[in-house]
Formats: structure tokens, sequence, C-alpha cells
């Protein structure tokens, strides 16, 4: 008799959403988060007494309906705060653009830029038709090269007579633009740089990636999956709702504990020991880390075949994403949204042309800080006033690119020259932002990794690049959710669909062990 | 006086892929014109005399992807065609070291173990996987798309056999190949080696021809298509051809003209004549016309269906697709004729390294940096060159002991983003030679003649769109049954009777011919309903 | 182009033939004088030298050095005790051969494993994420093979400190040759009494010279790879890329091998720590092995008859041949020679070979095909042992 049927190592929103599902089947389930507070880097967190921040998930628009109704997840206090504003994109030339969740108004908003208005439509209709397949595709367990189950083949095939329902010519589109750049994509659609500069911006999400990368057309599909909207209370709170669904349904969760080591024996996953030293056994082990810490560390490289160590070696992690938190006295005012505050409840974007965001890769893959970065901000506060005290207001600003890997300096020494060059940058668009904050907080790659345990600071788990997906991810090999140890999942970003809070790998992984675990 | 005269087919443009076509209808016992807007065949597979005594691989410049079998149907060993092996790759370090990579496998073992003994290993066995993949891959070169979107039982057919084809593969072999497809070359190689300046050298195969750096993905799948060559029955062999690249065009020429087809050069055409949806011949710039139940381009996809026909005659799906369809060229060619062999700092005197490739690629972040100008309009000041000395392989390139130099060179954007190619053509000229002197001190005081190709010279000169020498980006996009347009890709245009040929279409760039081949049985399978 | 060996300023005098062969890069004296067979006598009567520097060497240190070797090979190195020497394949995660070599336990955490092919990135590559260091030591290691029956007097005139006598088959010693340390094993791919010297490659020359001294009186003489091939095929030792393909160069699966088709199921060790290939061995250990390694021994009546019939005597490979035959049962194809020779000591024709399991019986006759003046013909052979020729010299201890 093992101590559980499953422990689930790490209590990120995938881990809980695995733990709730298992529970939820009659499972006895242990989560074990090494932090003190849950959700992994789709948190909330007081950085700053008074001030409550989104640490990195801005908000939870891909959380898939099969999790959120699977789960009940609003009746154990999720709730979601809707926005108008999809997006705000401050130009330097004083103006704005702005694009609305909902087509309609943004043909017109765009016209006030160029004849883009017309492209606008076909572009929103086939993204919106693509990113319906996506997220079909996103709830099935990967196929594998050979010998598929049966029932696996014919979801598939329901898939794929899908796509050939898009009808000849959308289907032959769909294969043509999934592995194509974004770059590609856009030019072949769109004439404005600033609509350009704005859409490309989901694109290379997560990756360290430009928009002239081929498969970066995938990801503004993936990223359309879902509509932005807040979490009411933070991001967290979708954790908090998740550790309910779980713990009403019987599953323990434990924070601060730390997993030091999965134990295997010839081959099968058996349970975890801890950083006490104690272990616990269970008939299968689902791992919410990212696959290296997972498979490198937890597992050790010498329970695998070389043959599995080398592409996961391979394994492009590669994260490049910092945040700067500011804590802020006042909203600070951005000229182009012409005084108009709901503008600002979306995301605000500094991105304004394609060339901008590759020249921003551009110092990214030669191992430097952009020196011109993408930036996306966002402040919770204005829709969520409890976040902050009463006035003020947070604000998390998403910077792009801040490579892992520093060329010639170390995250030590750049942290705080990041921070800088962030609120510099955005104080072009919003000039009396530097004289409104009271606090900031920097949260480098390299932070990510240390405090969250993100190897290389990757909230993806691996970047979603063409290579990365599918029966790629995370490496060519691994069947499904399952490893090549038996009785070992993967049920975090790692692995199939992939990065965001979906849910959806947490949920996918979980059934995939109800069906093979007794 | 404007003629009229009538064939069975007729082929536009006489590249190796027109020529190939034409020879296969011809021998099908097809009445064939070709018509060659240049006065002499070949296209970018030519060799010219541009300054004299001195014969100039003026494009395309090495030889591997030729496919076999229609050097054996063409028979064009009888028709003087002879390929001559490339011995060898230098790549020249900053250091004054080198990369050496030869016949013998022991030295270029040493050689890199010198570097890394982990490399050294890795490149055989690296060697073996792209000779498993080249093998993977073969079928999909000798087969016509299949069409995906299409119900009709000979489509279903096709595509099942091409799955077969890939589910009776290696499992392991199949990862690689997944990988290959979405990869890019410098990640690809990275898996494989660690020594930077031999991922460099390796992951220039997979740029080469294409508006992509080393790190973008889709680069590994170029570098796959670069090792698809076969010569004599081995993979992954580059040859020189004797006389030059001109010499596949003339052997292919000698075939075709031998099995009846009629060449006419200095004919350029302008129209494919049509009558109702179907096409009955081409007429001429100069005026004159001729007829035939069958027309065949070789050009690029743009001039084959945007220039050539009335886009008003086609679907506006399928002009738009073309007209997005990618043609930026990337590269140019400089071409010097040499008073004297040009001696390498790396390996000063002469040697069998000047017999093979000399890669000026000495880091991946060098390439990356060379891309990056480009992206933005500029032509790279530190560019990718690959460079052969057709003369110390073929000595009647050039008088005795002077010797005639070919750099390819990567990367030259078509589109210059502050100036124009007249304006910038010998800047870019001037930053091939002081770029390569430094590796070759002694080449400036032996030049004596010096032809400076950019992307839109080529264009202007022999047609390519966008002087893009693969007619067309080899990106995922633009692949398979998706090249050159979806629902286009089996040769055929909405145009009955017209057909499509170069390496615009499946299986793309490089002196394969297979495009023209695959082609002609098309057309041939219509000609006999 | 190869490279010369450390021994090549010896070699190269002595090879009055000129009959080199590329090995793993190196020039390698294929036979010194014209008549091989003097070279072949020499080792089984008295004393040969052979230059086997072109060896790949590697070694493993560190606290996990024990737990990386054993990951590799399929035997369990665990039981090898320091200054023991064993000799294992080692395979790929399907349980295909990749290659076979000795490992030498130097001392607790480190080995010297020898290996026909490169194998540097493998062992490393096994032994991700353990603490041990895997270095490539062949340019660092010259080695010369001294074999034959009297291979030990001549090795105790040189090395009088050393306790040669005791030395058993498959351990080694360690001593000093002009201050420089050596390293003597047991070993040899000849089947009779012999060792190994693994030395510095400055070294290697004047060490030469010193046997050859020692050995002249008894009867020592340097023997080339055709000497070696008869003596190797005698004592049923495999050669890569000859009786079986390494798995990384096959070019289809079917070209591959497990142990148990190239004779060494003996040495897979199913029950040992995990090693890589285990899952499938044991797999094909429960399924049984489509094929088997053996011996041949060619009827030589038979083949009396068959050249007879055109009025020659049997015409055998003198020195060993690579040449892989077909063979057949009842006109069926069933497997393949793939080293045969006349053995001069035995004075039969024999052969190793793989065959269908079901004919791997000892004693089951198999025809082997000749070629007889251009024409196919067959030869009637018996399945035998591999190991056609052991004498007592080979494992035994000396008195004393």
């Amino acid at each position: 008799m093992t101590d559980f049927d499953f422990i689930v190592i790490g209590g990120g929103h995938n881990g809980l959403t695995a733990a709730a599902w298992l529970a939820k089947a009659g499972r006895r389930v242990l989560v074990l988060e090494k932090r003190a507070t849950l959700g992994g880097v789709a948190a909330t967190e007081e950085l700053v007494p008074g001030f409550h921040f989104n640490i990195g998930a801005p908000d939870a628009r891909l959380l898939s309906p099969a999790v959120l109704d699977g789960l009940d997840l609003k009746k154990h206090g999720l709730e979601f705060i809707e926005s108008e504003i999809a997006a705000f994109a401050p130009q330097a030339d004083g103006r704005g653009l702005t694009l609305w969740n909902g087509a309609e108004k943004n043909a017109s908003e765009i016209s006030r830029f160029s004849k883009d208005d017309q492209a606008w439509k076909e572009y929103s209709r086939q993204t919106s038709r693509f990113a319906g397949v996506l997220a079909k595709m996103a709830c099935l367990r990967p196929p594998t090269i050979k010998n598929n189950p049966l029932g696996l083949m014919l979801a598939w095939g329901r898939l794929a007579l899908q796509v050939r329902a898009l009808g000849g010519r959308d289907m032959m589109q769909f294969m043509r633009v999934l592995p194509m750049s974004g770059y590609q994509y856009l030019n072949e659609h769109f004439e404005t740089e600033a609509l350009k500069g704005l859409l490309s911006v989901p694109g290379v999400t997560g990756s360290t990636q430009g928009p002239r990368a081929s498969g970066t057309g995938f990801m503004l599909f993936y990223q359309q999956m879902g509509a932005a909207r807040q979490v009411s209370g933070g991001v967290g709170q979708v954790s908090a709702a998740l550790a309910k669904a779980a713990q009403a349904r019987g599953a323990q969760v434990r924070t601060s504990i730390g997993v030091k080591r999965i134990l295997s024996e010839r081959g099968r996953g058996i349970g975890v020991e801890l950083d006490s030293g104690e272990q616990i056994s269970a008939k299968a082990v689902l791992s919410n880390a990212d696959p290296r810490t997972t498979f490198m560390d937890l597992l050790g490289a010498p329970q695998l075949e070389p043959r599995i160590v080398r592409r996961l070696r391979g394994l492009k992690l590669r994260g490049s994403t910092a945040t700067v938190h500011l804590a802020l006295s006042g909203l600070p005012d951005f000229p182009a949204a012409g005084g108009d505050q709901a503008r600002l409840t979306g995301d605000i974007v500094i991105c304004p042309s394609l060339d901008y965001a590759e020249k921003a890769f551009d110092d990214a893959k030669h191992g430097r800080i952009s020196a011109y970065p993408i930036l996306i901000a966002r402040i919770p506060s204005l829709l969520d006033p409890r976040l902050a005290p009463t006035g003020q207001h947070t604000m998390s600003i998403i910077f792009r690119y801040a490579p892992y890997k520093l060329a010639e300096s170390n995250w030590d020494a750049e942290r705080e020259r990041l921070g800088d060059l962030a609120v510099e940058t955005m104080a072009k668009y919003a000039p009396n932002l530097k004289s409104l904050i009271l606090n900031r907080r920097v949260i480098t790659p390299l932070d990510y990794e240390r405090e969250y345990g993100l190897a290389e600071g990757s909230e993806m788990h691996g970047q979603m690049g063409l290579d990365q997906l599918l029966l790629q991810r995370p490496v060519p090999g691994f069947v499904g959710y399952r490893s090549p140890v038996d009785g070992l999942y993967l049920c975090g970003a790692g692995a199939h669909p992939g990065g965001g809070v979906t849910g959806l790998p947490g949920l996918n992984a979980a059934k995939q062990a109800l069906k093979e675990i007794r | 006086m404007a003629e009229t005269k009538r064939y069975d087919a007729i082929v536009i443009g006489g590249g190796h892929n027109g020529l190939v076509n034409a020879a296969y209808l011809a021998k099908a016992g097809l009445s064939v014109l070709l018509l060659e807007q240049r006065p002499m065949v070949g296209g970018a597979t030519v060799s010219e005399e541009i300054y004299p005594g001195f014969k100039f691989t003026v494009f395309s410049y090495v030889v591997s992807l030729l496919r076999p079998e229609i050097i054996r149907e063409l028979e064009l060993p009888r028709h003087g065609l002879a390929i001559l092996p490339l011995e060898s790759t230098i790549t020249p370090l900053p250091g004054g070291d080198y990369i050496y990579r030869g016949t013998d496998p022991h030295e270029t073992f040493r050689n890199i173990q010198r570097f890394s003994p982990r490399d050294a290993e890795a490149y055989r066995e690296y060697g073996h996987a792209m000779y498993q993949m080249a093998k993977a891959v073969k079928y999909i070169l000798s087969i016509r798309p299949p069409d995906p979107t299409s119900l009709h039982p000979r489509e279903l057919m096709a595509l099942l056999k091409l799955g077969k084809h890939f589910l009776n593969l290696d499992e392991q072999h199949m990862y690689t190949l997944a990988k290959l497809m979405t990869m890019s070359s410098a990640d690809f190689l990275e898996e494989w080696f660690e020594f930077d300046p031999l991922v460099a050298t390796l992951s220039a195969s997979g740029i080469i021809g294409t508006f992509l750096g080393p790190r973008s993905p889709g680069s590994a799948y170029v570098l796959l298509h670069h090792y698809m060559g076969e010569i004599d029955g081995v993979f992954r062999a580059w040859g020189f051809a004797k006389g030059g690249t001109g010499g596949v065009a003339e052997a292919i020429a000698s075939s075709a003209q031998e099995l009846g087809v009629e060449i006419r050069t200095n004919a350029k055409v302008a129209k494919v004549a049509t009558r109702n949806g179907r096409a009955t011949g081409v007429v001429l710039e100069n005026g004159d016309e001729f007829e035939a139940k069958q027309v065949v381009s070789s050009l690029d996809p743009k001039l084959t269906f945007l220039k050539l026909l009335d886009p008003k005659e086609l679907p506006s799906d399928l002009v738009g697709s073309i007209s997005k369809f990618e043609t930026q060229g990337s590269s140019g060619k400089v071409n010097l004729a040499l008073d004297a062999l040009p001696d390498l700092a790396c390996l000063p005197g002469e040697g069998v390294h000047l017999k093979g490739a000399i890669s000026i690629s000495p880091s991946v972040a060098y390439i990356e940096r060379a891309y990056d100008q480009a992206k933005y309009g500029q032509f790279s000041e530190k560019p990718y060159i690959d460079i052969i000395i057709p003369s110390m392989i073929d000595p009647q390139m050039a008088p005795p002991g002077k010797h005639v130099m070919s750099c390819f060179v990567q990367y030259a954007p078509y589109h210059l983003r502050e100036s124009d190619w007249e304006d910038q053509r010998e800047a870019f000229g001037d930053a091939v030679v002081n770029t390569l002197s430094e590796y070759i001190p002694n080449l400036k005081n032996i030049i004596l003649n010096r032809q400076v190709l950019s992307p839109w010279d080529i264009e202007q000169k022999i047609g390519l769109s966008g002087g893009n020498i693969f007619q067309g980006e080899l990106s995922l996009s633009q692949l398979f049954f998706l090249r050159p347009s979806p629902g286009y890709a089996q040769y055929r245009t909405p145009i009955r009777g017209y057909y499509q040929c170069g390496s615009g279409t499946h299986p793309g760039g490089g002196i394969t011919g297979a495009p023209g081949r695959l082609a002609a049985f098309e057309v041939l399978k219509d000609a006999r309903k | 182009m190869p490279i010369p060996s450390p021994l090549h300023s010896r070699t190269a005098p002595l090879c009055i033939t000129q009959e080199w062969r590329d090995w793993s890069g190196y020039l390698a004296a294929i036979t010194y004088q014209p008549a091989h067979e003097v070279e072949y006598y020499a080792v089984r009567n008295a004393a040969g030298l052979l230059d086997v520097s072109p060896l790949y060497k590697y070694e493993v240190t560190g606290p996990d050095a024990l737990r990386l070797v054993n990951r590799v090979m399929t035997r369990d190195i665990a039981k090898c005790r320091v200054g023991q020497v064993m000799y294992s394949p080692w395979c790929d995660e399907d349980g295909k051969v990749i290659d076979d070599g000795t490992i030498a336990r130097l001392g607790e955490q480190h080995f010297r494993l020898t290996a026909a092919d490169p194998n540097l990135r493998w062992f490393q590559d096994v032994g991700y994420g353990m603490d041990a260091d895997v270095r490539d030591v062949s340019t660092q290691l010259a080695a010369l093979a001294l074999q034959g029956p009297n291979s030990l007097p001549i090795l105790k005139i040189l090395f009088k400190e050393a306790k040669l006598d005791a030395l058993k088959y498959y351990y080694l010693l360690q001593s000093e040759f002009n201050g420089t340390p050596i390293t003597i094993t047991r070993t040899g791919y000849t089947g009779d009494r012999g060792y190994e010297l693994w030395i510095a490659p400055d070294k290697a020359a004047p060490l030469w010279d010193r046997v050859m001294e020692a050995g002249k009186s008894y009867g020592i003489i340097p023997f080339g790879l055709a000497a070696l091939d008869i003596l190797r095929v005698e004592a049923g030792l495999l050669l890569i890329e000859v009786d079986y393909t390494s798995s990384q160069h096959a070019k289809i699966p079917a070209q591959k091998s497990s142990p148990y088709e190239i004779g060494l199921g003996w040495a897979a060790d199913l029950s040992k720590d995990e090693f890589i290939g285990q899952r499938a061995l044991q797999a094909e250990k429960k399924a049984g092995s489509p094929r088997s390694f053996v011996g041949l021994e060619v009827d030589w009546k038979d083949l009396d008859r068959l050249y007879g019939a055109v009025n020659l005597p049997p015409q055998v490979a003198g020195r060993a041949s690579r040449i892989a035959v077909p063979l057949y049962a009842n006109g069926k194809h069933v497997g393949q020679a793939t080293s045969m020779v006349f053995s001069p000591i035995l004075k039969k024709y024999v052969a190793l070979a793989t065959v269908e399991s079901s004919y791997a019986q000892m004693g089951k006759e198999i025809e082997f095909e000749v070629t007889v003046e251009y024409v196919r013909v067959r030869a009637k052979a018996k399945v035998t042992k591999s190991l056609f020729y052991e004498p007592p010299q080979k494992k035994s201890v000396a008195r004393g």
C-alpha cells in the first residue's frame, strides 16, 4: 500500500488542476509546493505593503472552460472582471492605438491610422477560426509517431475533419500559416506599423524569438484562444480556487515542502524524497516542475536513456522575460489615451513596429538586454482597487527581452539597470510616471529561476517554438504526458499544449494518469 | 515579319529545369520548342567568359543535387557532363587557425579533435544521421505532391502512400526528421557539436539562398535540402561540373536537341496566349507567335502567373498567394579573375585545400550579425562567403597559372532600404574583397577583374524575381503541396494546357532538375488524354 | 592520409614489404616480411611484437567512475577488482552492440577502456549527470602487444622487479620503464599467452627496442595485421565491421546485432544494475535471438572434390578473408561466414559465421559457398565452437 495514489510536485496552477481532477475521481492526492504560497508564477503577492502584484502571468485569459467549469472554480471563489479593452499602444507621435475585445470598434479605430481596417476584418475572421481549431487541439493529448491508441487516433481524426471543414481554402491557409512567422503573416495583412508591432507581441511571448521566426504565427493564434479578463483579487485567486477545489475533494496540499528527488526503481517512479529526507510513496508522480528540473534534477539523467538525455539537453528554455513591478501614488497619465482612463485597463503595449520588436530580439540573441525593449504593462488596480491602497495603483511591466544568459554581465548587476530602462522607456509615453513611483521591484529571469523554480526563467517551461510543440513537446519521444519513466507524468507547461494559465497540461495529464494508474 | 509555327509543347525558359522538362517531353515523342530570352541557355546555370580567357561560373557554382535518374535517363555523360569532386571545405578562423574537413575521415577527425574530441566523433555520427535523413526524404523528391484538400481517390492514395513511407521510417529517424523540419540550423547543430565555429560553418548550408539566419527556425530544413545531393549513389557529395555549371546546361541542351527539341535563344516571351481558359501558345516580345497545345513555364511563379498571364484570368486567391510568395533574394555573387593563386593566411601555399570550398563562417554570431544587417535592408559588411576556385579543379577555366574565384556572398538583400543596387554594387564588392583579404592577404594584389552581382543584377540578367536563387524561399509555408501555392502544387495552373516546371515548384531550388522532370510527367499525362 | 604511429620509426625500417593498412588513421604494417606465416608461427611458437597504438583509449575517473562504466558495459564491472581487466561489449538503448573492448581497473575510481571506434561521446553521454570524468587518452598512450609463449621470459628480462610470474590472465600490474610509468596487462588478441604494454608515446620506441633486444634469443619478431587476423580467427575473436556492424554505423536495422547474435551472450549480465540496453536484452533473452554466432569447419574432402573437378588442389584463403560468404542449408540461405582462414596450426579451413539460430547446434551440417574457377558451388561444413584453438599457456600461471 502506497502512502498516496498520486503525488503532485509543485502547486502551480497546472499542478493544482491535476490534483483537483485526480481528487475529483476519488484518488488520494498529495500536492507538495516548495514555496509558502501556491500558484507558481501565476501568483499574487504583496511585494510592497498594501500593494498586491501579479508576479508573472497578468491574467487568466487562456484558462480553459474545461477547467473552469469542470472544477466548479466559480463556486470556489473565482471571479473575473471583464475588461472592454484588449490593448492600448501609445505611439511616439502622440497617437494611441486601442484594440477592444470584440472586433466592431477596432476597424474604425484602425481606420484612423490607415486603410488596414478592411484587412482587419479578414484578419480577425481568420485568426478566430484558427484559434478555434487550436483550442480543440489544446485539449487533446498529442499523438505519438507510432502506435497510437485507437481512441486517440479517432480524436485526432475528428480534429483533422474539423480542419478540413474550414474549407479547402482556409484549410490550406491554416497549414500555410501555422509554421509562418508573425512577421510574414502580419505583413501579408497590414501596412500600419503601429498595428503590426502591437499584434506581433503575443507571437513572441515566452520565447527568445523575434517576430521573423517561423512559428511565431502559431503563437499569435494560441494567444487568441481566450480574451483578456482580469481575475478579481489578482491572478493568484485562480490557484486559490483550484486549491480549494482540490482540498474540497480530499486532496492534501502542503506548502513550504521541497522535493529533493523523485524516487524510481527499475524505470518506474515510486515516490518522492523530501528535502527533510522523508520519503513518501505513491502509485504515480505528476511533476508540475519544468522538464529540465523534473528529469535532470529531480529524477536524474542517469535514470534515463542517453538518447532521451541528449534531447532533454537540447531543450530550449531560454527565458527572456523580466517584470518590473511599480507601486504608484497615482495613475500614470498617458497623453495618447486622451484622458480616457478606460483605455488603460487592458495591456499597455510599447512595440511601435515589427522592426522595433525584431531589433529588441537582436539584442537578446547576442546576449544583451534589449536597449529598446518591448513592454507590456498592466495597471490591475484600475479595475480592482483592492489591489492597492485607495487612490494608489499597482503597475506591472513585462519587459522583453531580458535573456537569461547575458553575454557580458550578470543579472545581479543588471537588475536595477533594467528597472530604470523599463521606467525610462515607459515614461516616454507617460511623462509623470517617474514622479508617481513609491516603490519598485524588479524580477529578472534569474529571479524567476531562483525564487520560483523556473529553469532559465522560462515561464513557458520551454519556449514554444515550432520545434517544441505538439509531439515534440517537451522533447520528441515523450508519449503524451507520460515520460520515459513509468508512473512519472509531466503536468506543467512543458507538456502539450504549453504555457499560459490554461490549466490544460494539468487537466490532460490527470486524465492520462487516471486511465493508466488503477 | 511575325511568324507562326505550331508545336506540341513550348517550354519557356532555358534554365536547367526548362531544359530537363523539354528533353523529357521530346523523349516521349512530342515536338517541343524551347524559348530562352538570353543568347545562351542555362539560366542561372551558365559559365561565361566575362573577362577574356577567364570562364566565370556566373551564378550557381556547385552541383550535387542533380537527380541521378535524370543523368541516366537523358544520358548526360554522353553529352559531356562530367562532375569533378570537390575535395574539402576549409574554414579559416580569426586566430589564424582553421577547420579542415576533407575526404579522409581520419584526417577530418584529427583536425576537429584539436578543438573538441567530442565534436570529432559527433561529426561522423552527424554525417551518418544526415545520410539516414537524405535516404528518408529521397522518396519525397521523386513524387508529385499530393493535394490534401482533394477527396479524389488518386490523391487520397497518394497521401496514404506518403503516410506509409513515413511510418516505415525508424522511430528515431522520425524524431530527427521532425527536428529538421522545425528547428534552426544552429540549434540543430548545437545538439551535436560544442565548438561554435564548427556549428557556424555547418549551419551555413542552412542559410544558403534563403532570407534566414542560422538561428532562424526553418533553416534546419534548408540544411537538409543541401544534404539531399547524391552523386554516383553517394549522398552529400558536392561536385564541380567540368566547364563550370554551364557544362550542366550544355549537356542537358545537347541531350534535348538530340531528342528533337528546338531551342531558340534571344527569344523573350511576352505573353502566354490563351483562349477560353486554355493556353494556345506564346507571343514573343518581338511579336513572333508560336502555337502549341501545351505550354510549360520554367520561370519563377511570379513571372509564370503574374507576368506571362493576365492576372484577370486567374482566381483572385491564386493571384493573392503568388503576390505573397516570398522571393526576396538574399545572396550576391562576386567573381574574380586572378593573376595568381590566392594564399590563405591560415594555410599558406598551394594545396589540396584550394581544390575544395573555402568558407568564411567563423562563428554563429558572425553570420547572425551579417543577417541582422540584411533584415533592415543593408548588405552585410562582414558577410558569409562560400568560395571555390574553379580553375584549381578544372584548369580550362582560366589561362595557365591564372585563376578564377567564385564567391557566393550572403547577405545581400534585394531591397536596400536607403539606396539601390546600382549605387551600392561596388561598395558591396569592396566589402567582400575586404572581408576576404583578412583571410587571403595577397588577394587585392592579384585581382585582374571583378564581377559583382547583387540579387537585383541577377533579376536584371536572368529574370529571377527578387534575384532569389531558389525561385522562392524554401520555408515551410512554401514547400511541398504549398509550393508555389496551395492547390497549384502539381505543376498545373488554372489555365488548361499551361504548366509550371521551375524551382518555384516542388521540390524546390538547387540544380536538381527534379521539378522539370516531375512536371514533364504531368504534361505527358494530360497529353495522352 | 594515415599518419605514422608513435612506433613508426621502428616499424618502418622493418616493414620490407611496404604493405601498410590504414588502422584508425594510422599506418599499420600488414606484414613485415613476404611470408606472413613466419610472423604467425613466431606468435604461436615463440614471440611476436605488434604495434597496437591505434586503439582508442579512454580513462574514466571520479566517485561515479564505476557507476558510469557499469552503466555502459553489459558485464558486471562491479566484480572487476583493482588490478583486474575485463572484456565486454557495450550496447545502445535497443540492446544492439556498439563496440567491444577491455576495461582495466587501475584504481577504485579509475578505469582505462579500449575501443575499436571512437566512443568518447557515448561514454560521456551515458554518464551525463554523474560525478565522473571521461577523457580520451588515445594519443597519450602508445601500446605494444607482446604475444606468444615466450612473452613471459622476455618481459621478465625487462621488468625484473615486477611480479610477472603471478600475473594472471586478464590482470594487470603497474611498473616503470626508464622512470616512466607503464601498465602491463595480460591481454591480447591472439589467443595465446600475451601481454600488452601501455606507455607514453615518447617512450614507446625505446621500449620497442628493449623488448626486441631482450627477445632476440627467444625468437621474437614483429608481426603485422595479416598474422594477427589468422591468430584472432583461430581464437574465435570478433572483429568489428567484419564479423558484426556497430549499431552506430549500421545503414539499416538488419545490420545491427545484439550480444546474443555475435556470441557474446555470456557477457550480457541481465541481473546486474541497470545498463544501457538491458531492457531490450531481457526481452530478447525471453523471446530468443533469431541469429547465432558459430564457428565453422569446412569439410576438406569436399573442398578437395570440388576443386578436383577442375583439376586444382583446394584454393583457400592463406590470409584471413574478410569477404562474407553466404551459407545454405537445404538450399535455403541461412547465414554468412564473415571471417575465414586456413588455420596453419590446425590444418583446417575454419570460419566465423552468423547463422539462423536453428542451425547453430554443434555438429550441424551446413553448406559453405565457394567459388571454384568463377563458378559458385557449395562445400560441406560443420558447425563448431568459435574458439578453434586455445593453448594451455593462454591462461596458465607460471610456477614459482
